[in-house]
């Protein structure tokens, strides 16, 4: 099962990157749900998969019961889950925001902070 | 004694920064008299190193200190032998009568407060570096002191002269400074021993250790660089930019001593071998003879003098490494002498330049009955330095001759060095000395006069000391010479030299000096043409490769930033995961480490392998979108998938968790793209989209790998255990992952929050900074 | 988006969702649920409310700035962590009382009010975050502050 897990996720980064190196923030933006998806799953398949006995200790009883999902990485995933929309969002602003203000999606055209024709430092001491 | 003594030391250690920091409120309330009231921080400290004169001579080492980080072996400790207690003196003493000077010197600057506090820092600096036990402290005070130089050479930093000169000396000492820190490394390495005290006592391991040349090389890296030696030396002339209170303190009698120190501090344990006594002699006798070359050549006398500093420092080099009789007791008697006549000679010329406003020696003339004191004490410094009986530079120059003179070749060569060194500068000291203040009075920029009492106080003490520790020299060996003597060449010396001529070779040797000088100094306008003519024949030095080395760092930088960041996104990106691709591919081939090859499920239920179909399809839907509506859709169906394969797989919170931000991503990428009028779909060259590709696949195939290569072990359950085992035992909750959430993980929580929290605060802020502009515009126009 | 259907079902849908969201908030401890999960829940049900009235409608109802709940929130978990200070154990350390309502006993533990802090910042923050995005750019982008 890990081996089919291993295919998709290594997919699912594939799909990512290939996003994440375009020339237009949108693309990016997709590119970037894409790896927080990758890599959530990526935790999940490392903690081992069980199929359907979520981590819920039965009533009457003390301790998980063996055969059970792994706990650990579903607690870290979930809280990432939720950290990786903030940033999702974060970013959509921000990109919203840089096309009212830019005019462009295109990186290769915000230049404001590094232009083009940037000045050489002084030579003198 | 009743006072508690390493307390005392302790703070007298410290009363040099005290004064630096109370300078400038002292000056702006008093005037240049402050001066005199900060000078009693120095003469403090004087008097009480003053205190372990007679112990040290009886031998004795004052130890003392206090435990910084005993767990690293780190303490502030001092500890003081003859030749850190002479250094002392000379830092104190001196410093007393620079701080006065300075007083009188930068009388009425606006920034003299400025200027008193750098001098003290460098005071409590250069005191701490010649006390220090610790290798640490040494290398802190060490690295201190080419930083308050850089701060005092470039006070007058609107000119960009001092500027260069600052940096030029930081860059140099402050390199130099690097080689000595892995220098002491090494020290460390090989015998196991921080401190000082501990090392100087080690009689052998070190000489015979592997790694003996290249701390030897590292060491003399920091004491060249410090102490001006060829090729190293061209940063000291230019230091002539500071005030003439640095040069005469820093820059002769005190800073550019450090690496002589050093020298002379490892000299037990690390001279006496053919490389030691091969690399000092040769690198200090060529910068002997072309400082005295150099000074002869100029006419500026500060410069003058600088060289001839940087001459002596080399004939102090040499005399440290070259290992016959009498060359440490040369070496010291020479330390204490030039300190003392080359302190007061630039602080005469100071005087000469404040009160007649010219520094050249072919131009000032008949100053002698206008300034006789200073006058006096300008002769009693050149008699010290020509080297002339009834002086302490007679003594050196006695004991230099008496080590150098023998048969063989290597010494006469060196004894051929130093008498044309010796008489090159026994020419320049009487230049200064006698054509400014004889002959006919030359129209200067000012009315020369003698200057206030605090310009001639601190040259003509320097200059009287000269003669009075010749004349009682037996007094001046029994406390100074000999015990410092006895510290740098590891056993007991006594010195007993007198002013008293006595027959022999170093006497003869001494006649043809001054004879020799004599003639260059009847001549001197000749042979400073002949160095010019020569001096360009030979081209450019070191110190226009400085400017080359400047500017080629700077070119350097520019074009490695423009390389690096060439301001487009894409290439960062592509940079970052073809590095990333690489860290997963690279150390697996290498190292074996790739996964075997995985068994094929067998076991895959039709539910799943459905939702893996549909995640797929989802991914690829994103990748081929050429719409704004194709993408929310395809990245909604492959989230909503995943969120599918987490019920599956026995994570239900992950799975609604998933549905809900899912969900609410769709909507406002909605929300967003409506208003954006974007097409999704990129167009990049066929190359581009080729490359790219191949990045990707291999950044995908790398997490491919490393995810089979980490299910391939067995699973450490060790905290999956203890959750399990306390979740409802100690926690009381049966939902394992909403206890280690809120419970267990709590602090973690908490700051995750805090995050969620600060994305929406940055939102909000992003989308009202239009707004905002827009409100107070509108507030505005109401009013 | 202002269909019938939609205006009618809104209200009924957004305070099912509430209620639900505060359901799944409070068992999260012992069955699959939680803070995020119900923060999230709720946050959805505002946006679909937002979506059908328009943003001054969801401002008027939660009467709150959203990012001031979310603040609210962040207080109560800190708070929460806190109390464990007066009992003379480390930060963060879960506390419970088993206070008696009419013969039946109701645990309750600072870590369920941790729980809350979560729901209300993840429903702060995203109902900001939501509202900010759903509100047509414009000069009464000023009147925020409602």
């Amino acid at each position: 099962m890990e081996a089919l897990f291993a295919i998709l996720i290594g997919l699912f980064f594939a799909a990512a990157v290939y996003l994440l190196l375009s020339k237009h923030t949108v693309r990016m933006l997709l590119g970037i749900v894409l790896l927080g998806n990758a890599v959530n799953l990526l935790l999940f398949t490392t903690g081992r998969l069980t199929r359907e006995v979520p981590p819920i200790i039965p009533t009457g009883m003390d301790q998980l019961p063996a055969g059970t999902a792994n706990p650990l990485p579903q607690a870290l995933i979930l809280t990432a889950i939720v950290i990786s929309f903030s940033f999702f969002a974060f970013l959509l602003v921000l990109t919203y925001r840089a096309y009212q203000e830019l005019g462009t999606d295109n990186t290769d055209e915000m230049r404001l902070a590094e232009p083009r024709d940037e000045e050489r430092p002084p030579m003198g001491y | 004694m009743a006072a508690n003594v390493p307390a005392l030391t302790f703070v007298v250690l410290f009363l040099p920064f005290m004064g630096a920091v109370f300078a400038p409120v002292l000056i702006r309330r008093f005037g240049d008299k402050a001066a005199w009231l900060l000078a009693l921080a120095p003469f403090f400290a004087f008097l009480h190193f003053c205190g372990f004169l007679s112990e040290v001579a009886a031998g004795e080492v004052v130890t003392g200190g206090y435990a910084w980080a005993p767990s690293f072996n780190l303490s502030f400790s001092w500890f003081l032998d003859g030749l850190s207690l002479t250094f002392a003196l000379l830092i104190t003493g001196i410093g007393t009568l620079i701080v006065i000077y300075s007083g009188g010197y930068m009388k009425g600057h606006p920034d003299q407060g400025r200027f008193l506090s750098f001098i003290l820092l460098f005071m409590g600096a250069m005191l701490g570096l010649v006390v220090s036990d610790s290798f640490l402290m040494l290398f802190v005070y060490w690295e201190l002191t080419s930083i308050t130089s850089f701060l005092l050479i470039g006070f007058d930093h609107g000119r960009e002269k001092a500027r260069r000169a600052a940096l030029q000396a930081l860059v140099v000492t402050g390199g130099g400074g690097l080689c000595l820190l892995a220098g002491l490394v090494f020290l460390w390495n090989i015998t196991g021993v921080t401190q000082l005290s501990l090392l100087v006592h080690m009689e052998d391991g070190l000489r015979e250790s592997p790694f003996y040349l290249a701390t030897l090389l590292l060491v003399l890296g920091g004491a060249f660089t410090k102490s001006a030696q060829f090729p190293f030396h061209f940063w000291l002339p230019n230091a002539m930019e500071a005030p003439t209170p640095v040069s005469a303190y820093l820059h002769s009698a005190t800073m550019v001593k450090a690496g002589v120190y050093l020298l002379m501090r490892l000299n037990p344990v690390m001279g006496a071998t053919p490389a030691w006594e091969i690399l000092l002699p040769f690198f200090g006798g060529i910068t002997l003879i072309a400082g005295t070359f150099l000074a002869v050549r100029q006419v500026d006398m500060k410069l003058m003098l600088a060289y001839t500093t940087m001459a002596s420092l080399g004939l102090l080099v040499m005399l440290t490494g070259f290992g016959a009789p009498h060359a440490v007791e040369a070496a010291v008697l020479y330390l204490v002498a030039h300190s003392l006549f080359k302190g007061g000679f630039f602080m005469v010329v100071g005087t000469v330049d404040h009160e007649a406003g010219d520094r050249n020696v072919t131009q000032l003339r008949g100053l002698r009955s206008a300034m006789p004191i200073t006058f006096a004490a300008a002769m009693l410094c050149a008699l010290s330095m020509g080297g002339l009986p009834l002086f302490f530079g007679f003594l050196a120059k006695e004991e230099i001759y008496a080590a150098l003179a023998a048969g063989n070749p290597r010494a006469v060569f060196f004894t051929g060095l130093a008498v044309i060194g010796n008489a090159l500068m026994f020419a320049v000291a009487f230049a200064i000395a006698i054509r400014p203040f004889f002959g006919p009075p030359s129209a200067n920029p000012k009315s020369a006069h003698e200057g206030p009492v605090a310009l001639w106080l601190g040259p003509a003490v320097l200059a009287v000391l000269g003669l009075l520790g010749a004349l009682f020299s037996g007094l001046a060996h029994h406390y100074v010479s000999s015990p410092m003597a006895s510290a740098v060449s590891g056993e007991k010396v006594v010195i007993d030299i007198t002013t008293v001529p006595h027959l022999g070779m170093p006497l003869v040797l001494s006649v043809i000096t001054i004879g020799l000088g004599v003639f260059v100094f009847w001549r001197l306008d000749g042979a400073r043409a002949l160095m010019v003519r020569v001096l360009e024949n030979l081209g450019p030095g070191p110190d226009l490769g400085f400017d080359h080395f400047v500017s080629g760092l700077v070119r350097l930088s520019v074009a490695i930033t423009r390389f690096v960041q060439p301001g487009r996104l894409e290439v960062y990106m592509t940079a970052t995961f073809i590095l990333l691709a690489l860290t997963l591919l690279v150390p697996p081939v290498v190292f074996d480490e790739l996964p075997g090859m995985p068994a094929w499920p067998g076991s895959v239920l039709p539910q799943e392998a459905a939702f893996l179909a549909i995640a797929l399809i989802g991914i690829f839907a994103v990748l081929r979108a050429k719409d704004r509506l194709t993408a929310i859709v395809s990245l909604g169906i492959q989230g909503f998938a995943v969120a599918v394969i987490f019920l599956l797989f026995g994570a239900p919170d992950l799975s609604f968790t998933q549905f809900m931000v899912e969900t609410l991503s769709v909507v406002i990428l909605a929300l967003v793209m409506t208003r954006l009028r974007l097409s999704p779909a990129d167009h990049r060259p066929r190359r581009q989209l080729l490359f790219d590709a191949c990045v990707a696949v291999a950044c995908g195939l790398g997490f491919g790998l490393l995810l089979l290569k980490s299910v391939e072990a067995s699973f450490d359950n060790l905290l999956t255990d203890f959750f399990n085992a306390y979740s409802k035992v100690i926690a009381h909750g049966a939902n394992v992952v909403n206890v280690i959430i809120v419970d267990f993980r709590g602090t973690d929580t908490l700051g995750e929050i805090a995050v969620v929290m600060v994305t929406g605060l940055a939102v909000l802020a992003l989308i009202r900074v239009r707004a905002g502009k827009a409100a107070v515009s509108q507030e505005e126009e109401g009013r | 988006m202002n269909t019938l259907i939609l205006r009618t079902v809104a209200p009924v849908l957004t305070a099912l969702m509430l209620l639900f969201s505060i359901f799944v908030l409070l068992r999260g401890h012992n069955e699959p649920g939680g803070g995020f999960i119900g923060g999230l829940i709720a946050a959805s049900a505002l946006a679909i409310y937002g979506i059908a009235f328009g943003v001054a409608a969801v401002r008027r109802a939660i009467r709150f700035h959203p990012m001031a709940i979310a603040g609210a929130g962040l207080f109560i978990s800190t708070l929460s962590g806190l109390i464990s200070i007066f009992f003379g154990v480390p930060f963060m350390t879960g506390l419970w009382i088993y206070p008696v309502f009419f013969d039946v006993e109701v645990p309750l533990a600072t870590v369920i009010s941790f729980d809350l802090g979560v729901y209300l910042v993840v429903l702060g923050a995203i109902t900001s975050i939501a509202l900010a995005l759903e509100q047509e750019p414009g000069p009464e982008t000023g009147g925020e502050e409602g």
